[in-house]
C-alpha cells in the first residue's frame, strides 16, 4: 500500500479504509441538491427578479416587519418554554417508572403525527373566550385565542416532541457513577442537577431548542386557526406569504420567503457553530 | 479513621448479596477486598460509602454510627473504575468540586481551592494539567485526577472500586506502586476492591478474601498465601493442585497406599489434599510418596509444568519440575508435597 504524501494546506480528511466514501458523498450531494438546494435557489432567483429597490421596499414594509417579528418572536418564546417543560418531561420519562409511562411516552409524539390544522382547531376551541380553558382565563383578563399568546400556545404544542426526543436519549446515557461521584464529594441533589447533569445535557437542549424554534418559524397550519390573523398584530410571516400568493404577487411572496430563509439559516448556523465548538472542547 | 462493619446484610430484591459480614479496618490501613465477580466485594465497598443502605447491620466510622448518615455527610473519597470525571469541567474544577459545593464558612475561598487543586495535582504527578479537560487525558491520568478529586475533601476513608481495572497491564503496575507511595505519604485509611490477586497481595496491608457474599479469610499476604483456611482461598489465591485422598489412623492414603504424609489431627474419612505445584519434593524411590506417569508437559518461563496421572483412577495433578529434570513422556515421577493442607470432603 502506498501512502499519499502529505500536502500542505487544505485537503480532505483521509476517508476510512471502508469503501464507499465517493459514492455516498456523491449521492448525498446530489440528493440535497434535488431536495433542498434547487427549490431554495429558485426562491432566491424569483425574488431577485424584483430588483433591489423593490425588494427593500417589501422587506421594510411595516406589515412584513411585524409579521416577521411575530413569527420569530413567538417561535423563540415557544421554543424557550419547550426547553424547560420538554426537559422536565424527558426527565420524568427517563428517571421514573410509573404505570402508564409507555402511554405518556407515546403521547409525546402525537404533535408529530396529528394534522396541524386539527391541532389548531382543537386549541382554538379550548382557548376561545367561551372555551373550556378560555372561559376560566377570560375573567382574569387573559385572552389567548386570536392573540400572539395563542400563537405561542400552538407552537408550544407543535414543538414539544422536538425537545423531548433530542434530550431523552442523552439523558438515558448519563452515567449513574458521575452522579454518585458528585454525591460522595458532598454535592446535594440540587447541586448535582445544576452543576453536573444540566451542563452535560446542554448540547442536546440547544439542539432541541433550535429544532423547535425552526419548526415554529415555519409553522402554518395550526397557527392560522388560533391567531386571529390581524395584520400588524397577530399575522405570521408564512400567512403573509400565502396572502401575497393569493394576490398573484409572486415576487413579494418570494421576497418575504427569502428573508425568512436568510434569518433562519443564519440563526441555525450560529447554533450549530456553538455546538461544534463545545463538542470539540468537552469531547 | 477506624471503620467497623458490624453484621451487615444486604439484599437486592430479596436476593442476598452479602450475608452477615463483619470487618474491622484499622486507622491508616490499606486494605484490599479480593474476590471473583459476584462475591459481594463492590457491594461492601458501596455500603461503606453510603451509596447503598444495609438491609441489616451497622457501619461505624470511629465510634459514630455512619449508617444513619447520608452519602454527603459521610465524607468519604470514592474512586470509580471508570473514573466518573465531570467531563464539562477542567481538571482543576474537577478536583475543586468537592470544596466548591460546600456551604457557608466550611467553604474555602476560590484562591484557596485553586491552590489545593494544584497541590493535589503535584501529589498525583500531573502538575501543569489544570486547564485540560478529561477527554484530553489518558486513562491512567484520568484515574489520577479521580483520586486527587477524592482526596481534595480530606475524606475520613478513601474507597477505590477496581481503580486500575480499566487500564492496561503496564500502567496498572506503575499506578499500583504509586498508590502505595501516596498512601504511605498521606496515611488515609484506604479500602480498595480488586479481582486481581497479584494487585491485592502486593499492595495491601491486609487482604479480605470474599466469596458468594461472605468473607472467607482476612489476613496479610503471607497469611493468606501460606495458611489458607478454606478450599476456596487455597484455590483462589495462587496456584494449587488437588487430589482426593483418604485419612486413616492419622495417615493420608491414596487408594491403598499411604503417601508418607501424617495428619494426626485430621478426622478419618474422605478428604481433599491441597498443595502448591511448586512446593514439592522430588523423590527417587517410592515408599510413601505420590507417584504418577507424565501425561503432559509444558515449559512455563523458568520451570516446567507436568501433569501426572496418579493411580488406577488416573487422577490428574499438576506439579512443577526444574527445566533440566529428565521427565519425558510416560516416565514415572515420584514426589511428596512439602507444604499441604487437608480439607474434609463434605
Amino acid at each position: 500500500m502506498t501512502i499519499a504524501p502529505a500536502k500542505a494546506g487544505w485537503r480532505f480528511r483521509q476517508p476510512s479504509v471502508i469503501p464507499g466514501f465517493g459514492l455516498t458523498l456523491g449521492f448525498s450531494l446530489a440528493y440535497l441538491t434535488l431536495i433542498i438546494l434547487i427549490p431554495l435557489s429558485g426562491l432566491v432567483w424569483r425574488s431577485a427578479a424584483l430588483g433591489w429597490a423593490d425588494f427593500w421596499a417589501i422587506a421594510t414594509d411595516r406589515r412584513t416587519l411585524n409579521a416577521l417579528e411575530i413569527s420569530f418572536g413567538t417561535a423563540f418564546i415557544a421554543a424557550a418554554v419547550n426547553v424547560v417543560f420538554g426537559t422536565l418531561v424527558a426527565w420524568v420519562l427517563v428517571r421514573y417508572r410509573f404505570p402508564g409511562r409507555r402511554i405518556v411516552d407515546a403521547m409525546v409524539d402525537l404533535p408529530f403525527a396529528l394534522p396541524t390544522a386539527v391541532a389548531g382547531i382543537a386549541l382554538t376551541t379550548l382557548y376561545a373566550p367561551n372555551g373550556w380553558i378560555g372561559h376560566l382565563l377570560a375573567p382574569l383578563g387573559i385572552k389567548v385565542a386570536y392573540t400572539p399568546l395563542g400563537i405561542v400556545v400552538a407552537l408550544v404544542f407543535i414543538g414539544l416532541p422536538f425537545v423531548v426526543r433530542t434530550v431523552q436519549p442523552i439523558m438515558e446515557e448519563i452515567d449513574k457513577e458521575v452522579e454518585e461521584a458528585a454525591a460522595t464529594l458532598g454535592a446535594n441533589r440540587f447541586q448535582i442537577i445544576t452543576r453536573i447533569l444540566f451542563p452535560g445535557l446542554s448540547p442536546a437542549i440547544v439542539t432541541g431548542f433550535s429544532l423547535a424554534f425552526a419548526r415554529g418559524v415555519g409553522e402554518y397550519g395550526s397557527v392560522i386557526f388560533i391567531a386571529g390573523n390581524l395584520p400588524y398584530k397577530s399575522e405570521i410571516a408564512p400567512l403573509l406569504i400565502v396572502i401575497r400568493l393569493e394576490e398573484y404577487n409572486y415576487p413579494a411572496a418570494t421576497a418575504i420567503a427569502a428573508i425568512m430563509l436568510l434569518l433562519s439559516f443564519s440563526m441555525l448556523l450560529v447554533i450549530n457553530l456553538a455546538q461544534s465548538w463545545s463538542r470539540k472542547r468537552y469531547g | 479513621m477506624e471503620v467497623r462493619v458490624a453484621n451487615v446484610r444486604k439484599e437486592f430484591d430479596r436476593f442476598p448479596a452479602l450475608h452477615d459480614v463483619s470487618l474491622d479496618i484499622k486507622s491508616g490501613e490499606l486494605i484490599a477486598l479480593l474476590g471473583p465477580s459476584g462475591s459481594g466485594k463492590t457491594t461492601l465497598l458501596r455500603l461503606i460509602a453510603g451509596l447503598e443502605r444495609p438491609t441489616r447491620g451497622k457501619i461505624f466510622f470511629g465510634d459514630e454510627d455512619a449508617s444513619q448518615r447520608s452519602i454527603q455527610e459521610r465524607n468519604v473519597g470514592f474512586v470509580f473504575q471508570h473514573y466518573a470525571l465531570f467531563r464539562h469541567m477542567t481538571v482543576a474544577d474537577n478536583i475543586g468540586f468537592g470544596l466548591k459545593v460546600r456551604h457557608g464558612p466550611s467553604r474555602p475561598p476560590a484562591a484557596e481551592i485553586r491552590r489545593r487543586a494544584s497541590e493535589l495535582l503535584d501529589l498525583v504527578q500531573l502538575s501543569g494539567l489544570e486547564r485540560r479537560y478529561p477527554a484530553q487525558l489518558s486513562g491512567g491520568q484520568r484515574q489520577r485526577v479521580a483520586l486527587a478529586r477524592a482526596m481534595a475533601i480530606e475524606p475520613k476513608v478513601l474507597l477505590l472500586d477496581e481503580p486500575f481495572g480499566a487500564l492496561d497491564a503496564q500502567v496498572r503496575r506503575e499506578l499500583r506502586r504509586w498508590l502505595r507511595e501516596i498512601h504511605d505519604r498521606t496515611g488515609h485509611t484506604t479500602v480498595f476492591v480488586t479481582h486481581d490477586q497479584e494487585e491485592a497481595l502486593e499492595l495491601a496491608d491486609r487482604v479480605v478474601v470474599m466469596s458468594q457474599g461472605r468473607i472467607e479469610q482476612v489476613g496479610s499476604a503471607d497469611e493468606i498465601y501460606d495458611t489458607p483456611n478454606s478450599p476456596f482461598v487455597y484455590s483462589f489465591i495462587g496456584e494449587s493442585s488437588t487430589l482426593p485422598v483418604k485419612v486413616e489412623d492419622g495417615q493420608v492414603w491414596i487408594a491403598d497406599r499411604p503417601i508418607g504424609l501424617s495428619a494426626p489431627h485430621a478426622p478419618s474419612g474422605e478428604a481433599m489434599l491441597y498443595f502448591r505445584p511448586h512446593d514439592v519434593e522430588l523423590l527417587d524411590g517410592c515408599s510413601g510418596c505420590i507417584a504418577g506417569t507424565v501425561a503432559a508437559s509444558r515449559r512455563v518461563a523458568g520451570t516446567r509444568r507436568v501433569e501426572l496421572e496418579i493411580g488406577g483412577e488416573r487422577q490428574r495433578v499438576e506439579i512443577e519440575l526444574p527445566v533440566d529434570h529428565p521427565a519425558a513422556q510416560k516416565s514415572r515421577v515420584a514426589f511428596r508435597p512439602r507444604r499441604w493442607k487437608l480439607f474434609p470432603t463434605a
